[in-house]
């Protein structure tokens, strides 16, 4: 087989792009452990939530494996590799050959030991069978505690809210959205669910779930001694790369699988990409694992390429994030809790408590390296541009940024003009 | 209203807004340089403020649902042919700054227009009529002076050649020309549409008195390139630049008068060619310094002839003014090789009101009067004669060459062609138009890929027409209309004026 | 692919190709009913945004690019390269108003709805004879359409 992907999340669909823009016939064969065609794995709790039915999760229509020349394997899981054979095994027995081969397998969520936590009614909220799960679940349970306050968590715990569940989530650290947001913006953001219902608890963390002899869920201790009554807990502290297959396989790994630039892991032949990769980071240049969806297709894509035999640097990850809180939109994009001893950043914030408006940029010397916008966030894009293209910020420039009015028209004029009026034709 | 001079209210024009029309989407907002328009805060809407508007119809023309129509003032004074309102507003106007009145385009006074009181003919039975579809029609047309004969002679195989020494022409495919209207009066834009336009069309542009841009140097084989008396931007490169050089004493507009450039209209585009420092107001005196006799001119005609290698023609421009004929002749026994005449219509970016409206004569007169005077001293082949100053249309070209025009120029009908409505307020840089300003948010409005399409497209369209009044009298060249006076009628003209017209009146 | 190019030169910032956008994109078809009504009623907004800075200005819109961000960046499959038109192709059904393709797109080029969940981005006009309504609208010529 040409082409072989070892799962079937985002970063595979970006492969499966990106081996066809060089390569539009050879065969491809995607193996997957889930069910379904890829979907869109942030939609869970839309799903969850009710907002959506299960019609809408498929990322890419049905022909779309069809007229791309893909052969689906779901169900199935990869076992083995054997990088000298060039082979994988799954656990249908099955041995298939590869010439190129993409390991996508992502992340498997984080779960701390905490006694009691083995048992019925302890879920993670990271795919669509535990979305299901939860959604049969929600019809019967009047409460749930869901343990994390990064972007799944409250996304885990908006979702059961809206099905009609009590829910109350508990983050260890100070604040929620500790990792992608500011002070500022988490306390927006919390504001808002509390607004809405939601309990929200930090500093606190689960100390222990209590079961009855039966086994039944009966509650959560708390590190602060309080005791919380609920019928599920959901524990949504992160994921972490699912690189076990890979280093079982000799590939090397670090945090997540190591890559090159080319998104090469260390077999001849063998790439990897996605929640399970450790790619070069944009704006430090080192190698980092970012989670996110953007950047799992972005490697994608370009292991696709580099697969296909194109010749294809990796850019880099830019870590970002786009999560609305009943209706309150937030996004961060790159650096946004600059180290405080650092003087060579410098940052600007404007915080509107009222019109629940915030908007912080992060620079360091005469570039943009990241920002939050809370709700007013029309102009992130144009932000973005600023972080992702790297451009030099000059004096004027830089108010205007801050005034909250990025534009076009403040590019370096060659890159205005190549970016939109390239050459007239002849 | 308040706050404001007690005139005020006799503004010239009214903005008529259709409630059921406008969205107050503020297109007419940014499009009004005068700030007439303005979103009213407390309104919530567009509305607009009737003293400031100038009458340019910019906003009128861009309004997306048509709904703003730019009327004169209904109001009126007290019907009194002698005190015209014109005179009142502006003795309140003077009355209240103590200035000089400015003016901008060409004189609108009530001065006659012959071109509309002559009418041309058309050949019926006898010398049939040419359809100019169908067989060739010749506009071709050289300027430059012409030998009184010419004398051939055949070489051993007894093909013929000219053995007479032709001197410089400029070679105009159709008998039109653009005329001078200064980088720095007109923005870049402009000049490099004009420039296109010729190229395309196989005539010249004028470069005007501000000399021309390094990046239209390229289009210098349809360029005559000015010197004028404020010798902007001339230098040897400059002369040598085009296909003629014309040394203008006189503006039809302002005869008599020089000019002036105010400084905000120089910015660095304009500085460089007219080598100016940015800023500084460019003024071109009112004669030439180095000009006080036709001996004078005589050798600065010569001066030009040797620097640009008595390759190109030299003409001289002057104003239509009373004594045009013994001037021109005088021009033409200096060395001339294309007079250039002026008349009282001719546009101006700026002239003193008065000036405008009460010096010089009208063209059609000076011409047949030019060509007359040289014809009767036999100096007409000397020089070519181009006619200048409100020419409008084909009809008014055709006349004017019948009259003896070699070919014409044409200014305003220039700026029209590309939007300008005449509102006449040249002067203040403000140009809603982007026509004369400088100023790059005005400037922009002229791309010159349009306005060169637009330029192009009228020499097109006047050149069929005249090639059909031609084939409608029965010629099939432009050269037999020239001068041929029997082929134009008078209407309600007296004698004096068909005599100096040098044409019968209409039925004999 | 043809693609609309803006022109910062001749851009006079009239903002006629942003009226132009929203005619083409309402029901009535009718400027005056799209600006007064249908923008309250329906949020009806145009896709195309004009930027002003001194004496320049400039209509940007959806660049339809090669490998674009917006598509990276959508979770939903609302967003995706259409292989045979190369437009990148907005699915309002899909579309379940995340906001990261309006944070992916470096050039700005996508709007939230104003009263829906959705977002606002340009379609080059799909199915208009004339082809895109901004283009024809401009009277200055600062939009080009057209292969490059
Ligand atoms: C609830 C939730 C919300 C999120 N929201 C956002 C968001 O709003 N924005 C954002 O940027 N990111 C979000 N993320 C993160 C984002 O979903 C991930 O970054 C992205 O899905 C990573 O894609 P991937 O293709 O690398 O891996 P995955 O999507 O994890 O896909 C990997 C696939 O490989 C399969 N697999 C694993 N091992 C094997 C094997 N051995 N054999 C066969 N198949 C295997 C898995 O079953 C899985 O289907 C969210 C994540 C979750 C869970
Ligand atoms: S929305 Fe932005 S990223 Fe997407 S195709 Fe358009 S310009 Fe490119
Ligand atoms: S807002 Fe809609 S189109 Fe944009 S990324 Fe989210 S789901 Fe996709
Ligand atoms: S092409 Fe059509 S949809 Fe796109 S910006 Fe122009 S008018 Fe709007
Ligand atoms: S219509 Fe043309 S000139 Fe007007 S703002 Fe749009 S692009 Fe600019």
């Amino acid at each position: 087989m040409k082409y072989v992907i070892i799962g079937n999340g985002i970063a595979s669909i970006g492969a499966i792009e990106g081996i066809r823009k060089v390569d539009a016939a050879s065969e491809i064969l995607v193996i997957g452990a889930e069910d379904s065609p890829a979907y869109g794995r942030p939609l869970i709790s839309y799903l969850l939530a009710g907002k959506i039915g299960p019609d809408r999760l498929a990322l890419r229509p049905a022909e779309f494996y069809e007229k791309s020349n893909v052969t689906l394997k779901l169900g199935t899981t990869v076992t083995a590799i054997d990088t000298e054979a060039k082979t994988v095994t799954t656990d249908a027995g099955e041995t298939i050959g590869y010439e190129n081969l993409l390991i996508a397998t992502g992340g498997i969520p984080f779960t701390p030991p905490i006694p009691g936590a083995d048992g019925p009614d302890v879920y993670n909220f990271t795919n669509l069978a535990h979305a299901q799960t939860l959604i049969s679940k929600a019809r019967e349970i009047k409460r749930a505690v869901v343990i994390g306050g990064g972007l799944i968590g409250l996304k885990a715990g908006e979702s059961l809210f809206d099905r009609g569940v009590e829910v109350t989530i508990l983050e260890l650290s100070p604040r929620i959205l500790s990792l992608a947001f500011d002070e500022n913006a988490a306390s927006l953001a919390g504001g808002r669910l509390a607004e809405v219902g939601l309990a929200v608890r930090c500093g606190v963390s689960a100390k222990e779930i209590q079961r009855d002899s039966a086994g039944n869920l009966k509650g959560v201790h708390l590190t602060d001694g309080d005791f919380l009554q609920t019928d599920v807990v959901v524990i949504a502290i992160g994921v972490v790369p699912n690189y076990g297959l890979a280093k079982e396989s000799g590939l090397e790994v670090d945090r997540g699988i190591k890559v090159d630039d080319h998104m090469r892991a260390s077999a001849p032949g063998v790439f990897a990409a996605g929640d399970v990769a450790q790619a070069r980071d944009l704006l430090y240049g080192d190698d980092r694992v970012i989670p996110i969806w953007t950047n799992a297709y972005n490697q994608g894509f370009c292991a696709g390429k580099n697969m296909a035999g194109a010749d294809v640097r990796f850019l880099g990850s830019l870590a970002m994030n786009s999560i609305s809180f009943y209706g309150l939109p937030t996004i961060s994009v790159g650096m946004v809790n600059p180290p405080e001893d650092d003087a060579s950043y410098e940052v600007t914030a404007v915080l509107d408590e009222k019109k629940k408006s915030y908007r912080k940029l992060v620079f360091q010397d005469d570039h943009l390296v990241g920002y939050v916008l809370v709700g007013d966030i029309d102009m992130a894009g144009m932000y973005t541009a600023f972080v992702k293209f790297q451009m030099p910020i000059p004096e004027e420039a830089r108010r205007q940024l801050v005034a909250g009015e990025p534009d076009v028209l403040m590019w370096p004029d060659d890159f205005f003009q190549e970016t939109w009026n390239p050459g007239t034709p002849e | 209203m308040l706050f404001q001079p007690v005139n005020k209210n006799y503004h010239e024009f009214c903005i008529d807004r259709d409630p059921d029309l406008c969205i107050s989407c503020k297109v007419c907002v940014r499009q009004c340089s005068y700030q007439a328009h303005f979103f009213d805060e407390a309104r919530q809407k567009v509305v607009h403020d009737n003293t400031k508007c100038i009458g340019c119809h910019r906003c009128e023309a861009l309004c997306p649902t048509a709904a703003l129509n730019i009327r004169n003032k209904p109001s009126d004074f007290r019907t009194n042919k002698l005190w015209r309102p014109v005179f009142l507003q502006n003795i309140y106007k003077q009355a209240d700054t103590g200035g000089v009145l400015l003016a901008g385009m060409g004189s609108p006074v009530d001065i006659p227009v012959y071109w509309d009181r002559m009418l041309l003919d058309a050949s019926q039975v006898t010398n049939p009529s040419i359809d100019p579809l169908r067989e060739p029609m010749e506009l071709k047309t050289f300027l430059g002076a012409k030998p009184r004969k010419i004398s051939v002679e055949n070489d051993k195989n007894g093909k013929p050649s000219l053995k007479t020494k032709l001197s410089p022409q400029i070679e105009l495919e159709v008998p039109i020309m653009f005329a001078a209207m200064s980088f720095g009066a007109i923005n870049f834009n402009l000049h490099q549409a004009m420039a296109r336009a010729a190229t395309e069309t196989g005539v010249v542009y004028n470069t005007g008195e501000g000399g021309l841009h390094k990046s239209l140097y390229k289009y210098g084989r349809n360029t005559i390139v000015q010197v004028a008396s404020g010798r902007f931007g001339v230098h040897l490169d400059y002369l040598k630049a085009g296909v003629g050089i014309e040394i203008k004493v006189g503006q039809g507009a302002k005869p008599g008068i020089g000019g002036h450039l105010p400084g905000e209209k120089i910015n660095d585009k304009v500085s460089e060619t007219r080598m100016v420092p940015i800023g500084s107001d460019a003024i071109s005196p009112a004669p030439h310094h180095d000009i006080y006799s036709i001996e004078d001119l005589l050798q600065l005609i010569f001066a030009l002839k040797e620097a640009s290698e008595y390759k190109v023609p030299v003409a001289v421009k002057i104003a239509a003014v009373h004594n045009v004929a013994a001037i021109a002749s005088g021009i033409v026994r200096a060395g001339a090789d294309i007079v250039t005449i002026d008349g009282m219509r001719g546009g101006t970016g700026a002239a003193p009101a008065m000036i405008r409206d009460n010096v010089g004569i009208p063209i059609e007169l000076a011409l047949a009067q030019v060509d007359q005077r040289l014809r009767d001293e036999g100096i007409r082949n000397q020089a070519s004669i181009v006619a200048a100053g409100g020419i409008r249309c084909s009809a008014d070209v055709v006349k004017a060459i019948a009259l003896g025009a070699d070919a014409v120029y044409i200014g305003t009908a220039t700026l029209i062609a590309v939007g300008c409505t005449i509102c006449g307020r040249c002067y203040t840089g403000k140009c809603p138009w982007g026509i004369a300003t400088n100023d790059p948010k005005l400037s922009k409005r002229q791309n010159p890929d349009i306005a060169a399409k637009k330029l192009t497209n009228l020499i097109h369209a006047w050149g069929h027409e005249i090639e059909e009044m031609l084939g409608g009298m029965g010629l099939n060249s432009i050269e037999s209309l020239r001068g041929n006076r029997d082929k134009l009628r008078g209407v309600g003209l007296s004698d004096t004026e068909l005599d100096i017209l040098g044409i019968k009146h209409a039925g004999r | 692919m043809k693609r609309v190019y803006p022109d910062k030169e001749y851009c006079i910032g009239c903002h006629l190709c942003e009226l132009a956008c929203i005619t083409a994109h309402s029901a009535s078809k009718d400027l005056i009913i799209a600006y007064r009504d249908e923008r309250a009623a329906s949020g009806l907004s145009p896709c195309k945004r004009v930027f002003e800075k001194g004496d320049t200005c400039v209509a940007i819109s959806c660049r339809h690019c090669d490998e674009p961000s917006c598509v990276a960046a959508c979770i939903s499959g609302g967003l995706h390269k259409d292989p045979e038109t190369g437009r990148t192709v907005y699915d309002r059904d899909k579309c379940v108003g995340c906001w990261s393709c309006l944070m992916a797109c470096p050039y700005g080029a996508i709007r939230r709805h104003p009263i829906e969940n959705k977002i606002v981005k340009c379609d080059l006009c799909e199915g208009r004879a004339e082809g895109p309504a901004c283009v024809q609208a401009c009277p200055n010529a600062a939009l080009k359409y057209e292969e490059r």
